[in-house]
């Protein structure tokens, strides 16, 4: 890989200052750009609301609000973090600025197609938010008929559509990498030679457009029967609501690879450049991802144990679950091994990846729990599944994200942040994560259900309560600091060199921090494997000394 | 002013982003592609209902797919057939770079799929719209032999699934119409065939679902 870099040159930031550059731009740097600020801002709401979840849960009464405020707080907290931050955050925002660069291309596929589906997604997310502030959704982000198709008085409507637009936008966003990924890489970019950010990511858009347009037209389905009275899923009319979790699930189990794959595809990359080692087993690495890709489909019903389902269907989906966790254990065994001779550097991205490492394992290991028939029966509908899932999309996702915008944050904006209260605050991170839901197991083995507003029938549930709130309320708070270091860093920062970690790929070996507006000076031809670093001459360079000496 | 003769575009415009017009070509045949397996899944929900809703009503939905002439429905494959048939025709023109030809067979395919629809209306929608017919509150239905809401949940499938179809057709007719524009005016971003060729493979995937539809919903055996 060569490198060159040339300082004179607008980089992509400097290439227009209106808003209309902005809002027309057909960059995925920028796209990103405005990916991650219109995300932060939904990850923002959503995180008001669960503050407001978690407060109301302070007192086994449940004094502070109503049941109807309470399930309107709930699922506004489930349906924002997952449609508009889970999903779209580490793809459209990490996945959209870094492909093109770590494959040497010059931009995705389809720019106007990426503008586009920036597009939907703001246009879904607006109606999402009048919808929640004009009466609010009440039937939590599953939207279980017949709850949302008849009962519900809530704004069900709108949100559906919402979540039916910005779905669009995940199509269009897995189209656009799938062409790219196939057809767009620099000479030499073989396909093991791919980074794992990029294979982590192909599987994620394979995902998408098999399960998106699926929930799509269910909830559209949905829609039909709440407006022309149609009945598909309606029991009064013949139709079977069970057969909407079929399809729900369909799509949103898989949705949680979505969610997840990316986190993995960022870890696979901070590991190796925090380890200066290779990635051990780069090859299960990558093909793990498509593993989890193609067993996410065949393994729904793991949702709907209770759902009626016949007692074979049951154990089929026991059975496939438990062999979900191969692949996924496979990754966590060879970061771990990654990790092994190589010379581990502590860096704020670090933390957040063992962060992930260790709460991943939990959430994944609590997952096989909830896999197996029998205890699954146990536990359904408790706070043991709500930690169980927030130990795998916040302690996986959210720190992965958080890593990830450490990481490449010197790429994007050419600034470097204080190192210092970023380390802390990573660790501030993983305790606060793990005082709200390490109780939240407890009470829930307890027989604490979910989406309930009081306990009263339970106080001495009160004291697990109390712990997570404050858990909630420390992790709140590392989630604001980095927001105010990371934009006094946009202005004040010291500027970065384009290659602060000595990290190994294109987008850090031969471009510019931040990038120009076509990435590469010509196009960039690949020699030589990927991830070449080297831990043992590093760690003989740190006492000063060669291969060759020593 | 325009040329019916010959396609005299200089070269073919090739974007920024690409190397070349094949990795151009090659991309944009990709990314139609996967579009269209998302368009799979999209029908695939409504085809996987209809299974579901006829394994537990088989006797009720025989008796009411009698509620649909077989020989109109007929028409309409025949219709998709031919058009189907003349976008392929229409690629192979554009390749050799014959506009007259292009535009004749583009403007038959148009033809045919605005047919489509207007016999469907005519003939369908309309008649069964007057009927009562339609799923919703207003549902109107007096024969004894099959209960209203199994009926009314057939009529929501039928209309549901056909209705989404027909908007594809609708769909169709609108980018035919503007691709047959592009082309008659020697727009620079039609030089080459691929948007033809695109949209083919659209009008394709289109065809294909209704020969799935057509036996389902009219040709059901007892």
């Amino acid at each position: 890989m060569t490198t060159h870099v040339a300082t004179e040159e607008k980089n992509y930031l400097q290439e227009g200052h209106t808003l209309a550059s902005w809002l027309l731009t057909k960059d995925h740097k920028r796209i990103a750009i405005l990916y991650l600020i219109s995300v932060s801002f939904f990850f923002f709401v959503g995180s008001i609301a669960a503050m407001m979840v978690r407060l109301e849960l302070t007192s086994p009464r449940g004094t502070l609000m109503s049941n109807e405020t309470y399930n309107k707080a709930f699922s506004a907290h489930g349906v924002v973090m997952v449609f508009f931050f889970l999903v779209v955050a580490i793809p459209a925002i990490f996945g959209n600025f870094l492909i093109p660069m770590q494959i040497g291309a010059r931009d995705l596929a389809f720019p106007r197609l990426n503008l586009l589906s920036w597009y939907f997604y703001m246009a879904g997310g607006i109606m999402f938010l009048i919808a929640m502030m004009s009466g609010g959704v009440d039937a939590g982000w599953t939207f279980y008929t017949p709850m949302s198709s008849i009962y519900s008085n809530g704004q069900i409507t709108l949100a559906l559509v919402g979540a039916f637009v910005v779905g669009f936008s995940s199509i269009f966003t897995g189209v656009n990498f799938i062409a790219t990924i196939h057809k767009m890489r620099a000479p030499g970019m073989t396909w093991w030679r791919l980074p794992l950010f990029v294979w982590g990511h192909y599987a994620t858009s394979l995902i998408v457009i098999l399960g998106t347009p699926v929930v799509a037209i269910t909830l559209l389905l949905v829609v039909f029967e709440r407006v022309a009275k149609i009945g598909i899923f309606s029991p009064e009319l013949g139709g079977d609501p069970v057969l909407f979790q079929h399809m729900f699930w369909f799509y949103s189990h898989p949705a949680v690879y979505i969610m997840v794959l990316p986190g993995m595809a960022v870890i696979s990359e901070i590991m190796a450049c925090f380890s200066r080692n290779k990635v051990f087993g780069y090859h299960f690495v990558a093909l793990s991802s498509l593993g989890i890709a193609a067993l996410s489909f065949i393994v729904w019903g793991h949702h709907m144990f209770v759902s009626s389902q016949s007692m074979y269907q049951g154990i089929f989906f026991s059975f496939t679950s438990f062999l979900v966790a191969v692949p996924s254990a496979i990754k966590v065994f060879n970061w771990s091994l990654t990790m092994y001779k190589g010379s581990v550097w502590l860096a704020s991205p670090m933390i957040y990846a063992l962060g992930f490492l260790g709460l991943f394992t939990v959430g994944g290991m609590t997952g096989l729990y909830l896999a197996s028939v029998g205890t699954d029966v146990h536990v359904t509908g408790t706070y043991f599944v709500v930690a169980h899932f927030h130990y795998v999309m916040v302690g996986g996702t959210l720190l992965a994200f958080l890593g990830a915008l450490h990481f490449w944050w010197p790429k994007f904006f050419g600034r470097m942040y204080p190192e210092g209260v970023a380390k802390w605050n990573a660790m501030l991170v993983f305790i606060g994560f793990n005082l709200t839901f390490l109780p939240q197991f407890v009470v829930g083995w307890l027989g604490m259900p979910r989406r309930y507003h009081y306990y009263y029938f339970a106080p001495e549930f009160q004291v697990y309560h109390v712990m997570s709130t404050l858990g909630a309320s420390a992790l709140a708070i590392s989630l604001i600091v980095p927001a105010f270091y990371l934009t006094y860093s946009l202005f004040k920062g010291p500027k970065s060199p384009p290659n602060p970690w000595a990290a190994r790929g294109l987008e850090w070996e031969a471009a510019a921090s931040p990038p120009i507006k076509h990435n590469f000076h010509g196009v960039p031809v690949v020699v030589g494997d990927v991830y070449g670093y080297d831990a043992e001459a590093e760690e003989l360079a740190l006492r000063g000394m060669t291969k060759e000496e020593a | 002013m325009i040329s019916l003769k010959k396609m005299n575009q200089p070269q073919d415009t090739v974007y920024e982003q690409f190397e070349d017009l094949a990795q151009q070509q090659e991309t944009y045949v990709l990314g139609m592609w996967s579009f269209l397996v998302t368009e799979v899944m999209f029908f695939g929900v409504m085809f996987m209902s209809y299974i579901v809703y006829r394994w537990k009503y088989q006797p009720y939905f025989y008796a009411l797919h009698k509620e649909l002439d077989w020989r109109i429905g007929g028409i309409n494959t025949a219709i998709l057939l031919a058009s189907s048939f003349s976008v392929a025709l229409a690629v192979h023109y554009h390749q050799r770079k014959k506009k007259m030809n292009v535009l004749v067979c583009l403007g038959f395919t148009n033809l045919c799929a605005i047919s489509f629809i207007v016999i469907k209306l005519l003939f369908e929608y309309i008649p069964k719209w007057n009927h009562g017919h339609y799923p919703g509150p207003g549902f109107t239905w007096d024969n004894p032999y099959v209960p209203s809401h199994i009926a009314q949940l057939w009529f929501s499938l039928y209309f549901g699934t056909t209705g989404l179809h027909g908007l594809h057709v609708l769909i169709g007719v609108i980018l035919f119409s503007v691709l047959m524009y592009l082309i008659a005016v020697d727009h620079p971003s039609i030089s080459d065939y691929l948007p033809t060729e695109m949209l083919g493979l659209y009008w394709h995937f289109v065809d294909i679902v209704w020969i799935f539809l057509y036996p389902l919903y009219y040709l059901m055996p007892k």
